[in-house]
């Protein structure tokens, strides 16, 4: 924000200077610092003064550091214009030629001009040192995520594993054994349910967020104490296209600790000597009291809608002499549970901004709903595709024979 | 939904206890109790009167005795605890109650050997019983309070000093064999030891009457019923008759000359039990229990019956626990009529006053298990003509039994006649289907389906008859029907479809065999035609590796009355089929076994169409149930899950132990883990194309404006296939084809086992069964609204629109509890208050024992019991539902328990047992109502008093459990 405040004070007519190049043309025009406008007025203006009104564009901007930066909302559009110091520098691609891979840190200072060709050239000048390539979040598939750290005490973690109907297997094996809690009556040995194995290659050894002896508490939100291992086998087979367990793992020493600011995802994990397994341990298992106020967390991040709709990976229904087809919803019936949406919890703490945004996206399909996660935190990319691709689906685009 | 909770699922038990270890009778209230080695105790009387106790510590019931002339009785258990039983009266009917427990108490020091109940008599009186011990006493106690009336012991220094010196010097006398009451003077007893000697005793000055001093092993005692002789049985395979009374030493030669081996010459077994029993006019009857040779038939399970010149050994099938005779006349002192006889498998009774001593058909008790079952089927509500029918064929093959009535007649039926004719099915290890009257408490058999004969099996049919040959010696003649051995283990019945309107019945077997069968109330010689259908439709790369196909008969078979196959269908390869369904309105048989599916039209007796459900990469389907490698890994693995899981369940017992026990568990588990893989389900799975239901419908397949008829299959491997079946006209339809075409495929994305398929009408209620409407015993389905399709698989419920399959609603149970679905029955449930109304609903029982009622057609969960142990894999697999929330399940291989989640249909025993007033020569005037003297009622007033008394006991020991 100090940068911010510096800018201002050097330009005293609050004009901001754009130099755009889409190929080998420049263009060069001012906007109103105090005025922005919105992104979508802002891209119509870029089509224009390029002259490329039917050109789908991908537009990014040089930053005070020199980072290249993609703007396709009003959020990171407003930022541009706020940090522009003096001249905002802009780089238009057409979409379809678009090349990811150049955003980044030190995406601008590692070839002074062209950004597109340092890239473009990169294999040969940049054999020493090869470069982080940082890719758009929605080219990643979530693979698995560390989920509800807000409301989960310290020594415990909620894993979530997509499966997404491909190939790696999910890769664990579990066990009975038992466990020591604290209760009232003092310690107790009771029976528990701990992974066993993790098979090389498997999904849950690839995340690194579940080892062997993590012994499991929940499966999709429903706690195993009492089951038996055939029958939190049978629960985790059923939700294996979406599984989320809640463990507490052996090697308490990589616990997230939940510092002030709430942004949790991000804090690292050095000082890892405080997350005090005795204070923790103690929230976890003292008390019905306690295992009360966790069992209403749970409601509260897992809403039935939500557990039913985020599954699908819907049937397949072949009609005769046809191509197979997912089976889409009733509309009736459906039209309830289909709304509410997978959010990340980690949205929960962007600001409003952020949610307005969500909206505006909608001019921009494609990147919709990916992008506005790079202003939070882009450690857990987020709404996956096969959600979009049902949303699609349940505006009757099923096609059966 | 109309259901409200119960107290008690589980209603009543049929079928014979699975092992029995101990039998008694009373004849004054005619009613006969068996006790079981998981320590229940059952009684039966007139059928529908049956009780059914069970002791609180999970010991063996080794004695049963009934107090003369009262309702109480007395149990022995093979942890030496007594306990004193006794039928109450509670609002109008009578219950089995618990009421006191005993442990003889030695005096302090004294080995347990010398309180190790060995025999009970319960005295004449019904004031005293005297339990002989294994340290040689006879000890004393009053009933039912059980005190110790220790200065009337019979301690073993008293009798050992009476005994004559020259009796074999002296010589430890060992336990108390047996105690017999003198049945002409309650104060004279007998006590027999081990040893041989037989000492009878006056209870009433304390003191030796008469020594009999017999020298072999002691095995049992009888006196005759004018007090003149004691029977001796000893373990030599001997029996001695002694006098008593009179001069010992003048009759002495007599003494000699009534021992007798009587299967003699070279040694033979003990003699375990001996009765002799006077007839009013002529010879004795006497029967005795073992005595064979021991080289030549040691392993047979006799009872010798010798009356007159007639001598026949009963051989039975399985080991005799014990026997009774039942005596004619009220007070049970004419002449023996009935010889009933517990064996370890069934109770058989036989007719002693009938030429040739046929067998009496027990109304219950039956052996459900006389060969494994393997498979069962229930039908509701069968039509009256068809019940006549069965009745009838049945009666045929019940010529051999006695016409005598059935002979325990304790206690009154009070429950109401059963609203409807129930039929139960149940498919047997050795090919054959048994039909069971299941409208009321008793399970009683109706008649009995023999499949073998269409095929050529290795047995002879006429080997198993009674070849006792002429002048044999033993005179054996086999009686009972338990036969455990199969003969073909391809003949077993794994699917049984009956249609209740048409008679057409059709069952599949293990060896891919589908035979349909139609009533036919005159015997008729015909060839069964067979067809080999191919399942596998040219797929590649197979080798089936299990049993072959059975060889069909080809020349004409003489079928008896009753069921007569006239159509079979051979799969190919000749796997187990697991699912069957009959369509009698169209005729039509669909069939599915591991490896695809087919339907048949029995009319014009050809195959409409075959599906091949086999994934290629399904090795273990491709091979068949011989397949080593896997097959001994899994078994193993579930061998030694079986042993933990017992070990767990038997630890149960004692809460006392828990926390030792909790201890002992986890050490288990942390030296043998237990691993489980959690992988999703893919299509590369095992036995993924194994049909697992067929279904029937008449819906809207294509669009919503046609209906037609419908075949749906659900696999394994999650995945519902449906055609459309153009079935002609009723006046085309013998000479026009059936035909079908493929008309959609649903795999479900969860790829669990499919298990049901039901489609809902308009109103949301399943459709009816074919013919029901016809017959005018359902409402019509309701065409004009849409119709739904519910699949129903191990892990959800799925409510899919038609002819648009779009999903609609459902209901996850395994992602949610971690149980499965293992089996699912559409059931109506009837309203208590309102005759006419019912809704209809799911109930479906869980892998972990659960049973659970899901309603219709909004899947939604309604009520969830806890049923079955989970451990019980077999109870669990066994269970079948009715059509009106009833159900059954194998609570051992022998027994069906029912149960009953509607408040409508409860089949329950309601009777009353009345103690008839024991009638002494004295008070001859019982009859009259009025005439009760003031004695009467003081006793009258005792007797409640003495109820409330008890009444309080029991609750304390409920308290205690």
């Amino acid at each position: 924000m100090n940068k911010n405040h510096r800018a201002p004070s050097s330009h005293s007519l609050g004009t901001v200077e754009v130099k755009s190049k889409f190929g080998a043309e420049f263009r060069r025009f001012s906007l109103d610092r105090s005025k922005p406008g919105r992104f979508d007025e802002f891209y119509g203006l870029l089509q224009h003064v390029h002259r490329i009104p039917n050109v789908e564009l991908l537009v990014a901007y040089a930053d005070v550091h020199g980072d290249l930066l993609p703007i396709n909302n009003d959020d990171n559009y407003c930022k541009a214009i706020s940090t522009a110091s003096p001249l905002l520098r802009l780089f238009l691609q057409r979409k379809e030629e678009a090349d990811y891979t150049m955003f980044g840190t030190d995406s601008m200072t590692r070839k002074k001009n062209t950004v597109l060709s340092a890239v473009l050239l990169r294999p040969d000048t940049n054999k020493k040192k090869p470069p982080v390539i940082i890719s758009l979040p929605k080219d990643f598939r979530p693979v698995s995520s560390i989920i509800d750290v807000d409301i989960l005490p310290e020594t415990h973690r909620r894993v979530r594993l997509y499966k997404h109907g491909q190939e790696k297997p999910l890769g664990f094996y579990i066990r009975d054994g038992s466990s020591v809690r604290v209760t009232p009556q003092g310690l107790e040995k009771v029976p528990g349910i701990f992974i066993s194995r993790l098979v090389p290659g498997g999904l849950a050894e690839s995340t690194g967020l579940l080892a062997v002896n993590d012994e499991v508490l929940e499966v999709n939100g429903i706690e195993v104490a009492g089951k038996s291992l055939d029958q939190v086998t049978d629960m985790m087979i059923a939700n294996s296209h979406n599984l989320i367990i809640t463990v507490k793992p052996a090697n308490q020493r990589n616990n997230v600790v939940r510092g002030g600011g709430g942004v949790g995802g991000g804090t690292t994990s050095g000082s890892s000597g405080r997350s005090s397994d005795s204070g923790a341990s103690f929230y976890g298992y003292s008390s019905h009291g306690a295992s009360a106020s966790a069992a209403s967390h749970i409601i509260q991040n897992f809403p039935v809608g939500e557990l039913d709709s985020d599954e699908e990976e819907e049937d397949l229904v072949i009609e005769a002499g046809g191509e197979a087809e997912a089976i889409g919803h009733a509309p009736s019936s459906y039209s309830i549970a289909s709304v509410p949406r997978y959010e990340p919890h980690l949205n929960l703490r962007t600001n409003p901004s952020s949610t307005y945004s969500i909206h505006t996206n909608g001019t921009l399909p494609g990147s919709s709903g990916s992008l506005n996660n790079t202003n939070a935190d882009s450690a857990t990319p987020s709404p996956d595709r096969a959600k979009e691709r049902r949303s699609l689906e349940e505006e009757g685009t099923v096609i059966t024979l | 939904m109309l259901l409200c909770f119960l107290l008690s699922l589980q209603t009543v038990e049929h079928g014979f206890p699975h092992q029995p270890s101990a039998l008694g009778y009373s004849p004054s209230l005619q009613l006969l109790a068996i006790g079981t080695r998981s320590g229940a105790i059952k009684l039966y009387g007139t059928p529908g009167v049956e009780f059914m106790g069970l002791h609180d510590e999970n010991a063996a019931v080794t004695q049963v005795h009934f107090m003369p002339h009262q309702a109480d009785m007395v149990t022995l258990l093979d942890d030496n605890s007594l306990h004193m039983w006794t039928l109450r009266r509670h609002k109008g009917l009578s219950e089995l109650l618990e009421i006191g427990r005993f442990m003889l108490m030695g005096p302090p020091g004294a080995p347990p050997s010398v309180t190790r109940v060995t025999a009970v008599l319960p005295h004449s009186s019904g004031e005293l019983l005297l339990l002989g011990t294994e340290g040689g006493h006879v000890f004393v106690v009053e009933v039912p309070g059980f005190r110790e009336l220790e200065e009337r012991n019979i301690s073993l220094d008293q009798v050992s000093n009476s005994v004559p010196v020259d009796y074999i010097g002296r010589r430890n006398l060992e336990h108390v064999e047996a105690l017999q009451e003198n049945p002409t003077n309650p104060s004279q007893v007998v006590i027999g030891y081990g040893r041989g000697l037989m000492v009878i005793w006056d209870l009433e000055n304390q003191c030796a009457i008469q020594h009999i001093p017999a020298t072999q092993q002691l095995e049992s005692m009888w006196w005759t019923e004018d007090g003149s002789y004691i029977l001796s049985s000893h373990s030599d395979g001997s029996y001695c008759r002694w006098r008593v009374g009179g001069q010992e030493e003048t009759e002495e030669e007599e003494e000699k000359e009534k021992s007798d081996i009587p299967y003699g010459h070279f040694p033979c077994k003990a003699i375990t039990k001996i009765v002799q029993l006077p007839t009013e006019e002529g010879p004795p009857f006497l029967l005795f229990s073992g005595g064979m040779p021991r080289a030549s038939y040691g392993d047979r399970h006799c009872i010798t019956v010798i009356h007159s010149k007639t001598h026949v050994a009963l051989d039975f099938t399985s080991r005799i626990i014990d026997f009774f005779v039942i005596r004619d006349g009220l007070e049970q002192t004419g002449d023996p009529s009935v010889l009933l006889v517990l064996v370890e498998e069934e109770l058989v009774v036989i007719d002693l006053q009938t030429e040739g001593w046929p067998v009496i058909q027990t109304p219950y008790l039956v052996p459900l298990h006389s060969s494994a079952i393997t498979c069962s089927q229930h039908v509701s509500a069968i039509p009256l003509k068809l019940w006549e029918r069965i009745i009838a064929v049945g009666e045929l093959q019940k010529t051999h039994y006695s016409k005598k009535p059935w002979p325990i007649t304790g206690g009154q039926n009070l429950g109401p006649d059963p609203p409807q004719r129930d039929l139960l099915l149940t498919g047997h290890e050795d090919g054959t289907v048994r039909f069971w009257d299941a409208s009321g408490v008793c399970l009683y058999p109706l008649y009995k389906l023999s499949t073998a004969a269409v095929f050529h099996t290795d047995a002879d049919p006429n080997d198993n008859l009674n070849q006792s040959a002429e002048g044999e010696w033993p005179p054996f003649r086999k009686v009972g029907c338990f036969d455990p051995y199969s003969d073909d283990p391809r003949l077993g019945i794994q699917k049984i479809h009956l249609c209740k309107y048409s008679g057409y019945l059709t069952v599949a077997g293990t060896a891919g065999q589908i035979l349909v069968l139609e009533l036919n109330d005159e015997a008729a010689e015909q060839t069964v035609e067979a067809k080999v259908v191919d399942l596998l439709q040219g797929q590649e790369g197979f080798r089936w590796k299990g049993h072959t196909q059975l060889d069909v008969r080809e020349e004409p078979v003489l079928f008896p009355p009753g069921f007569q196959p006239f159509t079979l269908v051979q799969c190919q390869p000749p796997a187990v089929v697991t699912a069957l369904n009959l369509h009698s309105e169209w005729k039509l048989v669909a069939f599915g076994t591991s490896h695809g599916f087919g339907l048949y039209d029995y009319q014009q007796k050809n195959n409409v169409l075959i599906k091949c459900t086999l994934n290629p990469s399904d090795q273990l389907a491709l091979e068949g149930p011989l397949s080593r490698v896997k097959s001994i890994k899994k078994s193993l693995r579930q061998s030694f899950r079986r042993i933990r899981r017992s070990r767990v369940s038997l630890r149960k017992h004692h809460l006392q132990e828990a926390n030792a026990r909790l201890e002992a568990e986890l050490a288990e588990m942390e030296l043998a883990p237990v691993q489980r893989k959690i992988e999703a389900r893919s299509s590369d799975d095992s036995f993924t194309g194994l049909v697992r239901t067929l279904y029937f419908a008449d819906t809207f397949l294509s669009d919503s404006s046609h209906n037609t008829p419908s075949l749906w299959a659900g696999t394994n491997g999650g995945c519902v296939f449906a055609y459309m079946l153009r079935v002609p006209a009723v006046e085309h339809r013998a000479d026009e084809p059936v035909t079908a075409q493929p008309a959609k495929e649903i795999q479900l994305m969860h790829r669990a086992p499919v298990v049901g398929v039901v489609v809902l009408d308009g109103h949301g209620a399943p459709l009816p069964e074919p013919l029901e409407v016809a017959h005018d015993l359902a409402r019509s389905p309701d065409m004009q609204g849409s119709h739904h399709l519910v699949v129903i698989s191990e892990e959800q419920f799925k409510v899919f629109t038609l002819p648009k399959v779009s999903s609609k609603m459902k209901l996850k149970l395994t992602a949610v509890d971690g149980s499965r679905v293992r089996r699912v029955g559409v059931a109506w449930f009837g309203s208590n208050c309102k005759e006419d109304y019912s809704e209809s609903g799911l109930i479906f029982l869980t892998n972990q024992g659960d049973v659970h009622v899901v309603s219709l057609p909004h899947v939604k969960m309604q009520v969830q019991y806890p049923c079955i142990r989970r451990e019980d894999v077999s109870g669990i697999a066994s269970c079948v539902f009715t059509k009106h929330g009833q159900g059954f399940y194998l609570i051992s291989p022998s027994e069906f328990e029912r149960f009953s989640l509607s408040t409508r249909f409860v089949v329950e025993p309601r009777c009353l047992v009345e103690v008839p007033l024991h009638l002494d020569s004295s008070n001859p005037h019982r009859a009259e109502p009025g005439g009760a003297t003031s004695a009467h009622r003081c006793v009258m007033e005792h007797a409640l008093l003495n109820d409330e008394s008890e009444y309080s006991k029991a609750e304390r020991n409920e308290t205690q459990i």
